[in-house]
């Protein structure tokens, strides 16, 4: 009846996962029967849990992102406080278990940190920075977030049911097999990729349409943002990458529950080619996550410099370059495992060419810099500490594209340091750089200044403490993932690092009191012109926060850097344009059907962990009908009114008018 | 610079930028729409557009698939080869049932723009048996597999078989509840904007099958047996 399922599976026996567990359980017991019994739930439901708008499925991607973050950083906690203290010595973490928290620590910080974080804010950003009202499929929008949380879910239901994968975060074979892995931890790795990878290829799709077809008038290619223009490239990867992974991972399921020999090396099975297949997604999708990370940049940066960014033209080549070049250079992730010296060769040169377009990238950033007056913000402090960690972590990407050196130092802390350096800076500080700097867009007021700059230091400080003593040890010799060890020369470096941890903890802090303290000194804090740092792209030509439907009416590009063509004009000629004629606005109905599948997915990911098939028949069959419920609607969209339209826009004219006086008022 | 800038006070005029490189200026473009410079496009062709996405995607999971089977069609085990196992002459028939089927759905395509009814609930229902009957020949064949002792579990070659054509299958019966679920959705509701498209994409959907169907015909039954 329950399949594999008993009372067995809950960790009775372990304290630290049962603590652990059943803090987060109660936690989040607290916090949803707070929600329900303060009355909390029909706003929330009405005004979030359904909503179709891009805005708010943006902000609940981030807000899973932040809290996954955390999630993943109480791993780093562990595993660096293990290896403080097992020092020729076992330590407090089992193996077992100390397997389970590097794999976990992989797997959330990529597939729910990092992806809902970039995918949040692209989500929230890009329409807005196209001029239009919403993604292509709104609805859909819905569902790929809600996809993306099931797998969050089920990847942390492991901790308290169960146990998770320890085979580290790419789950090779043979090791993954039923054979060596007989347990539901592979099983929940794989359910809950699965699951999320299929949200993430919904929005993929859904913003590569948006971004292709959905332009305000006048918004040619090469007008659109920085940010468009690399969102659209890591679409255009999710799009192209993620199927291959669903493959993949598909294989070691019918490996795994059918007795398939795809992977397993008996009879013509091939485990290699799970190393092939899976980094031929892997390596795409470290762009997926950094493109993004460098819009962003190019955006704050060229704000804060307020100047337009520096080679344009050139930046969009880099971008679509590295979109091409990301596909070519797979096989740096196993040299050591036999290709060969020619296919080595071939792919060590294919890895080091991505440095070019990357460099490029990094000589804008700074020529945009140059003769600008820049503006020492938050965000624009994280995008100067990604500019120089992020040149460190690509050096040493270099030298790892040299098959020789690689061979050296194939799997050990070096490389950690090495891909830390580069995805931590790129794809973190660009999340927190785009935190801070939209931040104000979508609540109406900006992020405290003073704990957001100690939050950067602190972290940039830890992040640089954890991963230069990890570059070192690694060079030492010392492999990743060690439960134990006890070469001596190793230890102060470990140590080291551990401590590190502790300065980079403090910032997660800062990050956290950051928000409380903005939130209770809003007032003061508000930003009442929707422009706050004086921006340049369209996201700031509507009120903070923008209104559902965005825009009044759509606006006319008539050039790039569409915003600031438009507050020049004002400048020019002391006042802003006409007052356009308005007109009633369709927008989408809110709809339950994301949180509905997202229901039944999470009821088949179950099902299938456990093996308990008519729950998974069940969930599936749920799912259909969710969809037919769904196709059989009549009212699909409600109208704004025009007067409501024209009310907001009012409104929102007059705080422009007012800066515009103002800033006369300074001149004169 | 215009005559109102030139009159402005020295901080309101816009600065020249001399870095201003890679910058295009302000050529205007097409306007038409559809191409994104006219504004955002009709929803049918932001619909097509995406579908037309998603499909690329699928192919791309399929391309994953037959990768697979290339890599593992020697790995036999000593088991069987394609050429002990495949009958061309029921794939030929399976071939014939998918094209047919494909005309089929295009015949309720252009049942749909003349917004006949009966004529196009006639001919998805053709299509629906066409391809009910590809399945059931396919299910058929990997019965007499399963029984002669030649399931996936038998051999890689066979395990990477079975997953991709059986990978087809399984879009052909997805295919065909979205059909059946098309025709309920056209009879109840009738020529209704959005059920036109929709019945667009399951058009695109059935025909992005055969275009796989072709692949798979091609590159597993006939080089199998070659």
């Amino acid at each position: 009846m329950l399949g594999k399922l008993s009372l067995s599976a809950l960790p009775l026996d372990q304290p630290i996962p049962l603590i652990a567990g059943a803090a987060v359980v109660v936690v989040l017991l607290g916090v949803i029967g707070w929600i329900v019994f303060a009355g909390h739930l029909p706003y929330l439901w009405k005004e979030w849990i359904t909503s179709v708008d891009h805005k708010r499925i943006g902000v609940m991607y981030v807000v899973l992102g932040l809290v996954m973050l955390i999630r993943g950083f109480s791993d780093v906690v562990l595993m660096r406080s293990q290896q403080a203290v097992a020092y020729k010595s076992p330590g407090f973490l089992p193996p077992e278990h100390y397997d389970q928290i590097f794999t976990a620590h992989g797997t959330i910080m990529i597939f729910f940190g990092a992806m809902p974080f970039i995918i949040g804010l692209m989500n929230f950003v890009v329409p807005l920075q196209l001029g239009v009202r919403d993604v292509a499929f709104p609805t859909l929008n819905s569902v790929s977030f809600w996809l993306t949380a099931t797998g969050a879910l089920l990847v942390n239901m492991s901790l308290v049911i169960g146990e998770f994968a320890r085979t580290g975060w790419w789950p090779s074979p043979p090791l993954s097999e039923v054979t060596y892995s007989p347990g539901v931890g592979v099983d929940y790795y794989l359910w809950a990729i699965q699951i999320a990878g299929i949200g993430t290829l919904m929005s993929g799709i859904n913003l590569t349409t948006t971004i292709l077809k959905m332009r305000a008038p006048g918004m040619s290619y090469l007008r659109m943002p920085m940010f468009c223009w690399t969102a659209l490239a890591s679409n255009l990867l999710i799009v192209a990458a993620f199927p291959i992974l669903t493959a993949t991972l598909a294989m070691l399921t019918l490996d795994r529950y059918l007795g398939f020999h795809f992977f397993t090396d008996e009879r013509g099975g091939n485990s290699m080619m799970f190393m092939n297949l899976f980094w031929a997604w892997g390596h795409p999708e470290v762009y997926i996550l950094a493109l993004p990370g460098y819009g962003v940049f190019s955006e704050v940066i060229s704000t804060f410099s307020s100047k337009p960014l520096f080679a344009y033209r050139s930046m969009v080549a880099a971008t679509m370059a590295i979109l091409v070049l990301s596909f070519m250079v797979w096989l740096h992730h196993f040299f050591t495992m036999g290709p060969g010296g020619d296919v080595n060769g071939i792919f060590g040169v294919t890895s080091m060419i991505i440095a070019v377009p990357t460099g490029v990238k990094v000589f804008d950033w700074m020529f945009t810099m140059y003769g600008g007056r820049v503006r020492f913000t938050t965000p624009m402090l994280w995008s100067l500490g990604f500019v120089v960690t992020f040149v460190v972590g690509g050096a040493t990407g270099v030298l790892l594209a040299v098959p020789p050196a690689d061979f050296v130092l194939h799997n050990s802390l070096f490389l950690v340091a090495h891909f830390h350096n580069v995805m931590v800076s790129a794809v973190i500080f660009a999340g927190f750089a785009g935190y801070g700097y939209w931040f104000p867009k979508a609540f109406g007021f900006k992020l405290h200044e003073g704990w957001g700059k100690a939050a950067f230091w602190f972290s940039v400080t830890g992040f640089v403490a954890v991963f230069a003593p990890l570059y070192v040890v690694g060079l030492l010799g010392m492999t990743r993932r060690m439960q134990h060890y006890d070469v001596p020369e190793w230890r102060p470096w470990v140590l080291a690092a551990s401590a590190g941890v502790i300065v980079m903890a403090i910032g997660v802090v800062c990050q956290i009191v950051q928000l409380v303290v903005s939130i209770r000194r809003r007032e003061e804090l508000r930003d009442v012109t929707g422009d706050p740092w004086d921006g340049r792209s369209l996201e700031w030509a509507t009120a903070s926060p923008p209104p559902a439907f965005n825009f009044a009416v759509l606006p006319e590009v008539h050039g790039e850097e569409a915003y600031w063509g438009v507050k020049q004009a004002a400048r020019d000629q002391r006042r802003l344009r006409e007052e356009p004629s308005y007109e009633a606005v369709e927008m989408p109905l809110n709809s339950a059907t994301g949180v509905i599948c997202a229901f039944f997915a999470t009821l088949v990911g179950f099902a299938m962990i456990w093996h308990i098939w008519w729950m998974a028949g069940l969930g599936l069959l749920g799912a259909f009908a969710t969809f037919v419920i769904f196709a059989w609607r009549d009212r699909v969209e409600y109208e704004i009114p025009a007067e409501t339209v024209a009310r907001f826009d009012r409104a929102n004219r007059a705080t422009r008018a007012e800066a515009l006086a103002s800033l006369r008022r300074r001149a004169a | 610079m215009s005559d109102a800038t030139a009159n402005a006070p020295i901080a309101l005029r816009p600065r020249p930028d001399p870095n201003h490189l890679g910058h295009t200026g302000n050529r205007e473009g097409s306007r038409a729409p559809g191409r994104g410079t006219g504004g955002p496009a009709p929803k049918r062709i932001v619909v097509g557009y995406g579908f037309w996405v998603f499909i690329l995607s699928d192919i791309i999971m399929f391309a994953a698939l037959f990768a697979a089977y290339a890599v593992l069609r020697g790995g036999t085990a000593d088991g069987p080869s394609g050429r002990d196992i495949f009958d061309l002459d029921t794939v030929a028939i399976e071939t014939g049932c998918l094209l047919l089927s494909s005309f089929v759905c295009g015949l309720a395509t252009l049942a749909l723009s003349a917004r006949r009814a009966l004529l196009f609930q006639a001919a998805m229902a053709g299509t629906f048996l066409l391809g009910a009957g590809f399945l059931a020949l396919e299910m058929r064949e990997f019965a007499g597999l399963l029984a002669r002792g030649d399931g996936p579990d038998r051999s890689a070659f066979l395990s990477s078989f079975f997953t991709l054509v059986g990978c087809h299958g399984l879009h052909v019966a997805a295919g065909l509840l979205w059909l059946l679920t098309m025709m309920a959705q056209v009879l109840t509701k009738g020529f209704r904007a959005d059920i036109l498209r929709r019945t667009m994409c399951f058009a695109l959907f059935w025909h992005a099958l055969d275009i796989i169907w072709v692949a798979v015909f091609t590159i597993v039954y006939l080089m199998g047996v070659l």
